[in-house]
């Protein structure tokens, strides 16, 4: 007995000073985690909302994206002629090359009435090319037609050529470009 | 003492437990076949491409400005450049084409089933990712066809409703083609592409360890959830076979010829392209995808218009939601093909309707040949021994483009019907219907041709018919045709 009851006390001893710093340890460390995980998912999301919102800036809505450009006198545009122009990119970067110089077909009705195509096909963008002599425009991709005033001549695609808008100022014509037109997003 | 090294070595790098668990992993006799090695080619492919392309990488310059020029320093001037690209460039139509014939492999011995689902979808996530290296590939060889191939890709895009702008934006990274396009396609190829695929591999392989190759479907085998584990055990316990250096002699076999393949058409072939300079102002360009592409090119020729957006925006998310689905669709029974007609029926449906596109889109029969009323000549025979009137009608068949989509004698477009035989399938009358109205896909050219200019080219096209065969005559008028015609015509001179 003598011999037992210390034995048996300091067991409980023991089983208490394992306990109180083991707790303790469980907690302390619970919360460490708990705080390191909840520290990165702040971090992590404060660093990905520019990530984020870098790759996806399109979704956000800027100004628009056409501006107006000159097309050249309009001397270069007899009238009653569909002629194939070209504008300079109104948004360009230093590294854009040729792909900034972007085509579009100027067709003088009379005076200063004109009608500016875009050169994509309104089936799926390929370069629409202008025969004056049958007066059809024709798309090398799918095979659409459209004649001279853009309207749907056959062939797949849905609707006309794209227009652009046109003002005449001191005698240059100029295009309201910078877009590639789309269904969705016509001229 | 050697020996000593070794042993030394592999305590510290765990290089024999790594084998056991990896090279050494016991796989079923029977799946030593040569119809298991398509696997292990496509990823051999895979490892050619990034060898290839990271040495094409040193010298590329992925700038709108100078991406063509440098491409053709790598095929002139760098030395062996040429050759590097032609093998990236056949690699990749040996990844696709491999890639395709390991999933219709496994498609057809139903290794898609119970317990490997995900070993499936992973796969179908990595060819998702080869189809696009492939299409961003053929815009990194920044020429002609890419940069109208980017305005494709944004027309589709265009059509998706409520954020198809947006979506066009984000693929051209502006409202427009232009440099930062080409920037946003390059990291496309070069990192999160390939990134995608290593992870993805990596699982696909991890899959491969855990669930076991694929044993040799038998007829009347039939997988169940309950008993499939203990029985590929059993199998693998009684007839397995080390995948090294046992199981792997008809994939190395493979894997040689197809390097072998690689670089036997890189050399005979040479590098494609690049093609004309991306000047988009250079429009006299006939814009044609990659071959793997071509199917697409066709079907959106052949297309009805009125079903052409609902079926660009719904069938490829049904399509790919099928390849998703179909290990839970059909996840256990029959694996053998022997015993699954309609899944042997879809493989030979698919394989006829894709090679039928991909045969039209080489030759592109609904494309007007846009060079052909000026450069095909007028048959001799259809202008020997007619009346000037008849001639005068050929020349306004040239003049007026009608040949870039009529053929004469198996030169001109063939977006519409051949002529050659025309005068015995419509009359006069229903010639100049046709042609003032149009109609049946033809522009009217009503506006665009004067009355003589009909007139005479009516009456070249009622020349138009076989030596024995005589024109089309209205029922009406039960005089030989050919007084007719010869009447009117002496009444128009």
């Amino acid at each position: 007995m003598a011999i037992k009851e210390p034995e048996v006390k300091s067991i409980v001893v023991k089983e208490g000073e394992l306990q109180k710093p083991a707790r303790a340890g469980r907690s302390r460390r619970a919360f460490l985690f708990k705080f390191g995980a909840a520290l990165n998912v702040v971090a992590a999301s404060l660093m990905g909302v520019p990530v984020i919102g870098f790759v996806l800036s399109s979704f956000r809505s800027k100004g628009p994206h056409e501006s107006w450009i000159e097309l050249g006198p309009l001397a270069s545009f007899p009238e009653g002629q569909t002629r194939l122009a070209t504008y300079r990119n109104p948004y360009t970067r230093p590294w854009d090359g040729a792909t900034a110089d972007i085509p579009c077909w100027v067709r003088r009705t009379e005076g200063e009435k004109f009608q500016i195509f875009a050169i994509n096909c309104t089936h799926l963008g390929c370069p629409v090319r202008w025969f004056q002599d049958s007066h059809l425009f024709m798309c090398p991709c799918h095979g659409g037609a459209f004649y001279e005033d853009g309207s749907h001549a056959s062939g797949p695609p849905p609707r006309g050529l794209y227009e652009y808008q046109y003002k005449v100022e001191g005698g240059q014509l100029l295009v309201k470009g910078g877009l590639l037109p789309t269904l969705s997003e016509p001229l | 003492m050697l020996r000593k090294i070794a042993l030394w070595i592999d305590e510290r790098l765990y290089v024999s437990k790594l084998y056991a668990s990896t090279a050494g992993h016991k796989v079923p006799a029977n799946a030593e076949s040569w119809f298991y090695v398509f696997g292990s080619g496509t990823l051999l492919c895979f490892i050619i491409q990034v060898v290839t392309g990271t040495c094409l990488a040193f010298v590329y310059v992925p700038s709108a400005s100078q991406a063509y020029t440098s491409l053709e320093y790598l095929n002139y001037q760098q030395s062996l450049g040429w050759l590097l690209r032609a093998i990236h460039n056949w690699g990749s139509n040996f990844m696709v084409g491999i890639m395709i014939l390991h999933l219709t492999q496994v498609f057809l011995f139903g290794a898609f089933k119970y317990p490997r689902e995900m070993t499936w979808i992973s796969g179908v996530v990595l060819l998702l990712c080869t189809l696009g290296m492939a299409f961003t590939g053929q815009v990194l060889r920044f020429d002609q066809d890419a940069y109208w191939g980017l305005g494709i890709g944004a027309s589709m895009m265009g059509r998706v409703p409520l954020i198809g702008p947006n979506l066009v934006h984000l693929m051209l990274a502006g409202p427009i083609i232009a440099g930062e396009t080409l920037s946003r396609f390059f990291t496309l190829h070069v990192f999160i592409i390939p990134g995608t695929i290593i992870a993805l591999v990596s699982l696909h392989l991890r899959l491969v360890l855990t669930k076991g190759i694929n044993e040799y479907p038998v007829p009347g085998h039939l997988v169940e959830k309950e008993t499939y584990a203990e029985e590929y055990e059993t199998l693998i316990k009684k007839e397995g076979v080390p995948f090294f250096p046992k199981a792997i002699s008809k994939d190395l076999i493979f894997s040689g010829l197809v390097t072998l393949g690689i670089l036997g058409c890189a050399l005979y072939f040479g590098p494609e392209g690049p093609h004309g300079a991306p000047d988009p102002t250079q429009i006299n360009t006939v814009p044609k995808p990659d071959f793997f592409f071509l199917w697409l090119y066709a079907v959106l020729a052949l297309l009805p218009d009125y079903l052409e957006t609902i079926l660009i925006l719904t069938v490829p998310v049904i399509a790919i939601g099928l390849l998703f689905a179909l290990p839970f669709i059909s996840g256990t029974g029959e694996k053998s093909a022997r015993r699954r007609p309609v899944a042997v029926l879809s493989v030979i449906i698919i394989f006829l309707t894709l090679g039928t596109f991909n045969y039209l889109g080489t030759y592109a029969p609904w494309s007007p040949q846009m060079g052909a009323w000026s450069s095909d000549a007028t048959p001799v025979k259809y202008v020997k021994g007619r009346s000037p009137l008849e001639l005068q009608g050929a020349l306004v068949f040239q003049s007026k483009q009608c040949r870039n989509c009529h053929s004469l004698d198996g030169s001109g477009g063939q977006r519409g019907p051949a002529l050659d035989g025309v005068a015995t399938r419509l009359t006069a009358d229903q010639l100049v219907r046709q042609v003032i109205q149009g109609g049946g896909n033809m522009p009217a050219y009503g506006k665009n041709l004067s009355p003589a200019e009909v007139t005479a080219l009516v009456a070249f096209m009622q020349t138009l018919h076989g030596p024995n065969e005589s024109p089309a005559r209205d029922t009406t008028a039960p005089e030989s045709s050919g007084e007719k015609e010869k009447q009117t015509a002496s009444v128009e001179r």
